[in-house]
């Protein structure tokens, strides 16, 4: 069995500015892989890449079997696409949006029926099939692209911040959508999202960071190369608090989500030495210990939490972000 | 779960067929042509569900042809011969311009459509960009006809007759018209991403060609530089033909016929109006294939 997806020395140059910087993986067929990174880590441009809608300055990516360059068209027909932005026609009904898909994609006209009712009760929305979608909810948009992405039977489908700007409960049950998908019809799913709760469901993942691939296994494994616990004290004197603990512990912290953070190897048993070391002034409110998640992995490989990632736009802004967090 | 994996094992050889049928027929004539058709689809439904915008569009012809006609008639009697109405006069040119605003408001869709997004839809797909720009074409050439058949209705007021050869004559000038013009609205939305830039700049063309077109006046006896102003214009080509075929269905004199609607010429040579509707379809296909090629364009 091919990859569903295998990319190989991948650069793509915009003017002087280098943006993927040379990448290499493979997604076997029937993996749900996700691809993370901070803003302008040349995430969206390798989508792009692998979606045909950008080309490579130089190497090759390969999707469902075929050439992105050479075989776009074919490629096209294999892939489903769930963008960020929406994409429908907010003026015509939900099936007048997907029978366009169809058409467009070549669907068998006797297949169409069956396969529309099949992807919109999948994600609850058979019965507003005949509403105009300008009156659907977002959530309600998300899922009509998700369904419209599936009407093709792609081989792989793309999901490009599949829950951004959806509230809580929308995004559990997007998620509910996907596993259920997983189980009716052999796909693949390549997803980017910026929720480490989200990855979590992912069976590898790969962080970009500055155009180039930093690590790629299963969150699994990730987190068991990170080793340490995440401590995260809330202090009345933050920049004290890290001073003390590099002195004393020689342990460096930084301030992130507004905490003094830091990882060591077994967090409980490091509390009691902590508050029986640390000096009074430095007045310790609060105290969090965990095991090392997604986010610690994200922020051992790219310096940053995903946060505050999202936080900053342009690399100025982190630049400056991050040396206000350090002082 | 065991439900779950029963309905997997149900849903199966859809998926597979869909893949195998999508893949075995995606290469074809025919599937770039279902293609255009429902891009084509697309814009008459959307006609149908904007009800306002049919008549508001129609605002515009209506003043032209009632309140300048109208207005005028008592002044432009004295250069018309008896028995002729201003509102006659002016009908086919008026005509004209009820398209004119329709056609070219469709081809801005395409800008709409890439602000929200829908147009990379349609660039994504699997399909020859032709087929979508075709059918955008033929789309907005269907709807702007339409506007001109409801105009066309009022053809009675302005004493022009319900002939049908003279309807189905109109109404093929008509859809010609329309597909030139947004043929070349397509090509300008090509390039022009910005709703406000394209509004600003089709109004820019629009109420020149309309002017020069010879809609309101005769193309004969005129200095030289509106003479040749107006031979410049493409619309003129549209017009002429337009007020031939519908004085031609009137009794009138060969004079008078000569002197309201005398042929296009070129420096004295009368142009037939064959050849006056073969231009207007060469510049219609020529801006298509512009418009086709800008839209191939990968990043």
């Amino acid at each position: 069995m091919t990859a569903a997806i295998s990319v190989s020395g991948l650069t793509k140059k915009y003017g002087e500015i280098e943006a993927v910087r040379g990448i290499d993986f493979e997604v076997a067929t029937g993996e749900t892989f996700g691809f993370l990174g901070p803003n302008g880590a040349g995430k969206s441009t390798t989508i792009k890449i692998l979606c045909t809608l950008a080309n490579p300055t130089t190497g090759s990516a390969r999707v469902a079997g075929h050439d992105v360059v050479k075989e776009r068209d074919t490629v096209r027909r294999n892939i489903g696409l769930v963008f960020q932005d929406t994409t429908l026609d907010s003026y015509l009904t939900g099936e007048q949006n997907l029978r366009f898909h169809a058409d467009l994609y070549g669907v068998p006209k006797s297949a169409f029926a069956p396969r529309l009712r099949q992807v919109l009760e999948m994600v609850g929305l058979w019965d507003r099939k005949d509403s105009v979608v300008g009156t659907y909810s977002g959530g309600m948009q998300r899922r009509l692209e998700i369904a419209r992405g599936l009407l093709h039977a792609p081989r792989v489908l793309f999901l490009d911040e599949p829950t951004v700007g959806l509230d809580p409960q929308t995004r559990v049950s997007i998620w509910e959508y996907i596993h259920d998908l997983k189980q009716r019809e052999d796909i693949t799913i390549f997803l980017t999202t910026h929720y480490m709760d989200e990855a979590e469901n992912c069976d590898r993942i790969a962080i970009i960071d500055h155009g180039k691939i930093v690590a790629i296994d299963t969150p699994h494994a990730l987190k068991a190369s990170i080793g340490k616990d995440r401590v995260q004290i809330s202090t009345a004197e933050d920049p004290a608090a890290i001073r003390e603990l590099r002195n004393r512990f020689g342990i460096d912290a930084e301030m992130h989500e507004g905490l003094v953070t830091f990882s060591v190897t077994s967090g409980e048993q490091f509390v009691p030495t902590l508050f029986a070391e640390m000096p009074s002034e430095v007045r310790i409110r609060s105290v969090s210990v965990s095991r090392p998640s997604l986010d610690d992995v994200f922020m051992s490989y790219t310096g940053k939490t995903i946060r505050d990632a999202e936080a900053t736009i342009g690399d100025r802004n982190r630049t400056l972000a991050t040396r206000f967090g350090r002082r | 779960m065991a439900l779950l994996a029963d309905q997997g094992n149900r849903e199966k050889p859809l998926t597979d067929s869909i893949r195998g049928a999508a893949n075995a027929s995606a290469q074809g004539l025919r599937h770039d042509l279902r293609a255009a058709s429902i891009v084509w689809r697309r814009e008459l439904i959307r006609f149908k569900s904007d009800r306002l915008r049919a008549i508001t569009a129609l605002v515009q012809p209506v003043l032209f042809l009632f309140v300048l006609g109208t207005g005028l008639s008592g002044l432009a009697s004295h250069g018309l011969p008896a028995g002729v109405d201003f509102k006659t006069f002016i009908y086919p040119g008026v005509l004209a311009m009820s398209v004119l605003f329709t056609a070219i408001f469709s081809a801005a869709s395409i800008v709409w459509d890439r602000e929200f997004g829908f147009l990379r839809e349609m660039l994504v797909a699997p399909v020859h960009r032709w087929a979508i720009v075709v059918g955008k074409c033929l789309g907005g050439a269907t709807v702007a006809t339409f506007q001109g058949i409801i105009f066309l209705a009022l053809a009675g007021v302005a004493h022009v007759p319900y002939n049908p050869v003279l309807l189905l004559t109109l109404i093929g000038e008509l859809l010609l018209l329309s597909f030139t013009l947004t043929a070349f609205g397509v090509m300008m939305a090509a390039r022009i991403k910005q709703i406000q830039a394209f509004m600003a700049l089709t109004q820019m063309f629009v109420m020149p060609l309309f002017f020069l077109s010879g809609a309101l006046f005769p193309l004969s006896g005129l200095p030289t530089w509106l003479t040749v102003l107006t031979r410049i214009d493409p619309l003129t080509y549209v017009v002429a033909p337009m007020r031939h075929a519908v004085f031609s269905h009137l009794t009138l004199s060969p004079a008078a016929m000569r002197e309201l609607s005398p042929a296009i010429t070129w420096g004295g040579w009368a142009v037939p109006v064959s050849l006056s509707v073969a231009i207007v379809a060469v510049m219609g296909a020529a801006m298509l294939g512009i418009a086709i090629a800008q839209f191939r364009k990968t990043e």
